[in-house]
Order: C-alpha cells, then structure tokens, then sequence
C-alpha cells in the first residue's frame, strides 16, 4: 500500500502518558504525524465505545496511553482500561478488524523516548495492516462449525 | 374526516411479533374500532399492490416488524416509507437485527453452504441452492434476492420511532398503541417507544453486592441464588447492558437477560456497554489472568450483541 498514511487516535491520560507526548514535543523528538492525541483524565475514562467509534469514524488505529500500574492518579483506572483494551481486542477480532489495530501503553510523564517509540511503532504495524476498511474483513470468517 | 389509517408488515420476522400485537388480547378490538387497517398481511387479505395504490403518506402509521433479509424486504420497506407518514420499527429485528442479525458474522457463501448443504438435516445431493432467477421451459421464475448482510430498518429507510423487544411486551404494545389511539402529540422523531429510560438492573429485584468475578459460568454449570444477582454468581447478565421496559422478566424467573430491549439511552453500543459493565468486576489485574478469565466466555460477541449485532456500531458502519 504505497502512499497510505494510517490515522491514529490516541487517548492518553491527563497525569502521564500526555505529559509524556508532550516532553516528547518538546524535546523535538522525531516522530511519524499519525497519531492525534486526546488527552483525558485517565486512560479509565476511555469507554469501549470511543473505541468502536473512533474505528467506525475512520480511524485506522487506536492507541491507549496510561500511566503504569500502580501509578494510576486514580489508583485503578488503568486496570480497567487493561481489562477494557483486552476484552475490546478479542471483540474486534471476532468481528474482522485485526486486533493489533488496537493498543495499550504505559507511558510515564518522563517517557518520551517510549512514547516517540510507541507512536513509531505503531504507526508502522498500521501501515502494514492497510486502511481499516469495515466492508473488508481482515480475517477470514469463520464459516462453519 | 376518516379513522386514521393502519399498516403493519413483517419483513425478516419469526411471526413473533405479529403474535406480540394479538397479545394485546381483547384491546384489540380497540385498535380495530379506531383504525383503518390498511394492510396487515399476516392477518388480513391484502394484497401489495393495495399499498402500491395509495397515496404518498396516505397511510398514516405503519408497524414494521422483521429485519432486511432480502430484496423483497428492501423494497417493502422502501414502499411502506413511501406510503406511511410515520415509520415504526417494531420489535428487536426492525429495531436493531435481533437473532437473524447474526448471521451478519458470516459470509452470505457461508451461510448458503451451511443451511443448503452441511446441517445434520440436510440431504442435498443436487447441491440445489437458491438463485434469483432459475429458466425452466415454462420461462424464467423469480425469487428475491438474498442479501449479503441483514439490516435493521433504518438501514433502508428513515424510521421514525422504534419499539424494542423480541418481542416487544404486550403492556407495552399497548401502551404505544394506546398513545396513539389518544392522539396524544408525537414524541421527538427517533424516540425508543414502550420502553423506560434505565437499565434492566434497575428493574430487576436481585440484591446486588460489590461484585468480583474471576470466572464466568453457563447457567447449567452452576446453581443460583434465588434472590442474588446473576452476575456477582458469575453468570453473564446483559442487564446492565440493556434498556428497561420488560419489567426484567427473564431475570425474575431466574435467567439472565439476554438483552432484547437494546442498549440502554445513554450507550450507542450495547456490546461497548457490556464489555465495559464486565471490565469492571473482573477481579484481576495481571494480563494473562484477564485474558485467561475473559476467554472463559464461549461467544462474547454473540453474547453482548445477542440483538443488537447488526446495529452495533462496528456493522453499522458496513455497506
Ligand atoms: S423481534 Fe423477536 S419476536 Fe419479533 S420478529 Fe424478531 S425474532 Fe421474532
Ligand atoms: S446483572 Fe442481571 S441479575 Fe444482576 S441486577 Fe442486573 S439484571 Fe439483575
Ligand atoms: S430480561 Fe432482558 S432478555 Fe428478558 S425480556 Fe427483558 S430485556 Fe429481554
Ligand atoms: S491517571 Fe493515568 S491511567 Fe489513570
């Protein structure tokens, strides 16, 4: 797919992972401009649905960034996220949108060199996969039983 | 001026909810004295082109029941919008896709090699499927086509009001009717009707504790409280998941709901919505564990979207 430039959604909590993007911005870190962040108050506030929509609005991957476990400025909510991000992944892939269109990092708010690697990373597994495309399923269908 | 006129049709539709109108039982009568129904093929002798012969929007309400199966579906529900100033979707099926929405899970091939030929049932020797058009020496014969994907309603046409349930609950029938019949002022176009606005949790009468579940079960692997709430046993409620209006009849009796009344107002996603209600009480916090714990579950998305798969946000947006 040459020319393809996969759009990525990030959300990434307020207390972390975007302080992180943002050293990372600020550090001048050399970066792909895929990725368009949102910052919310924890990646716990990510709902199932942002994702689903954000794949159904034509985002071709969704990145979820939160702080490590343990250091969650609200104590669980990236337990939840993980657990959330898991559950979704499994979904997504019985539904025919490839799983690894769908990731979760911690990412602390000295981390930019993570994040820069994340966001690289990412976006090159994206651009392999190809644009999301929901008419075109990326896996083949269960047919039988 | 006349009695207000009356449709009612079943596109992809098990019957059950045409039987779901009779439940109304004698205030069916009601409707008759009020209405002029127009056209009700299940119930009554009308013919298509009875429709095809009126007006633009000369029938006043149609109740559409049944998904988008195939192109006579199609051009049925083109042909009520057409006719009827006021579209309803009725019942789980035209609402959001109901159980024939998940065949949308597979190929229209696969779905044709499965029933035509694999069942345990089926001896198709001939390999006979059924095709749109077929020549005998008589001339061509016709059948409609079948679809790659089942569509609720709205997928075809603008919907007016919808009306969930599989099927919907004959208080609840006749509360829609009743409102209509009244000629009480229309409620915003897009209004879920004959339901309420909470969760079927909130309907229900299980007590509910702090939840923590490290596995799920199947109902018969396990057996339940009378009085507690199915999913702090670990069987996989959609109540939390799923409008109230039912009167949470399937908990009462000791099985989990299974979602029929669609996501409740605040969610787009009935699956989004219970795969984050389940997020939440899955005691672990270690990946593997998670994983372990959520591959437990048989079918997620059979289960979450057992209604609602061809609504879900995911299927809306395929052509
Ligand atoms: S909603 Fe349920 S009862 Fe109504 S037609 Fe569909 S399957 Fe049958
Ligand atoms: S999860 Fe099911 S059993 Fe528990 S309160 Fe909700 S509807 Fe009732
Ligand atoms: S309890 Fe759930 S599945 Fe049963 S009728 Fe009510 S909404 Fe439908
Ligand atoms: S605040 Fe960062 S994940 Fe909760």
């Amino acid at each position: 797919m040459s020319g393809f430039e996969p759009k990525i959604l990030a959300f990434l909590c307020n207390w972390c992972s975007y302080s992180g993007a943002d050293l990372a911005g600020v550090s001048r870190l050399k970066m792909p401009p895929n990725v368009r962040p949102i910052r919310v108050m924890c990646s716990g506030r990510v709902d199932p649905a942002f994702v689903l929509k954000a794949f159904a609005s034509g985002a071709d991957g969704v990145l979820i960034g939160g702080c490590h476990p343990g250091d969650c400025h609200y104590a669980e909510g990236n337990y939840k996220a993980l657990r959330r991000a898991l559950f979704l992944q499994r979904m997504l892939e019985l539904q025919g949108v490839d799983p690894r269109r769908l990731r979760i990092e911690w990412i602390s708010a000295s981390e930019a060199d993570r994040y820069a690697g994340v966001v690289a990373d990412m976006t090159e597994i994206v651009r392999a996969l190809g644009p999301l495309n929901l008419d075109r399923w990326e896996k083949v269908r269960i047919r039988k039983r | 001026m006349g009695k207000p006129k009356l449709a009612l049709y079943w596109a992809a539709s098990c019957g059950g909810c045409e039987i779901a109108v009779l439940d109304i039982e004698e205030k069916i009568l009601e409707v008759d004295a009020s209405f002029d129904i127009v056209f009700w093929p299940c119930a009554m002798d009308f013919k298509v082109k009875d429709v095809e012969a009126k007006a633009d929007g000369e029938i006043d309400i149609c109740l559409f029941n049944g998904g988008i199966r195939t192109s006579e579906n199609e051009h049925m529900a083109k042909l009520l919008r057409q006719k009827s100033k006021v579209m309803v979707a009725f019942g789980s099926c035209a609402h959001e896709g109901c159980i024939p929405g998940l065949a949308n899970l597979y190929t229209r091939e696969g779905i044709f090699e499965r029933i035509y030929f694999d069942t345990q049932t089926t001896n198709n020797p001939e390999k006979v499927i059924p095709r749109p058009s077929t020549k005998v020496p008589e001339g061509e014969l016709e059948i409609p086509v079948f679809n790659e994907r089942l569509k609720p309603l709205d997928g075809v046409v603008k919907v007016d009001y919808y009306v969930p349930g599989c099927p919907p609950q004959p208080r609840q029938v006749w509360a829609v009717l009743e409102h209509l019949i009244q000629g009480k002022p229309p409620p915003p176009v897009g209004s879920v009707l004959g339901a309420e606005n909470k969760t079927c949790c909130d309907e229900c009468p299980r007590t509910r504790e702090e939840k923590k579940i490290r596995k799920f079960y199947r109902l018969h692997e396990i057996t339940v409280d009378e009085n507690k709430c199915l999913m702090d046993e670990g069987i996989i409620c959609c109540g939390p998941a799923t409008r109230s209006g039912c009167g949470a009849l399937c908990v009462s009796a000791g099985i989990p709901c299974r979602g029929c009344y669609g996501p409740p107002p605040d969610s787009p996603d009935q699956g989004a919505k219970m795969l984050a209600a389940l997020s939440s009480v899955i005691d672990s916090q270690d990946p593997d564990e998670i994983q372990a714990i959520i591959n437990t579950i048989e079918d997620p998305v059979g289960t979450f979207y057992r209604f609602s798969l061809a609504h879900s946000m995911i299927e809306r947006n395929r052509k």
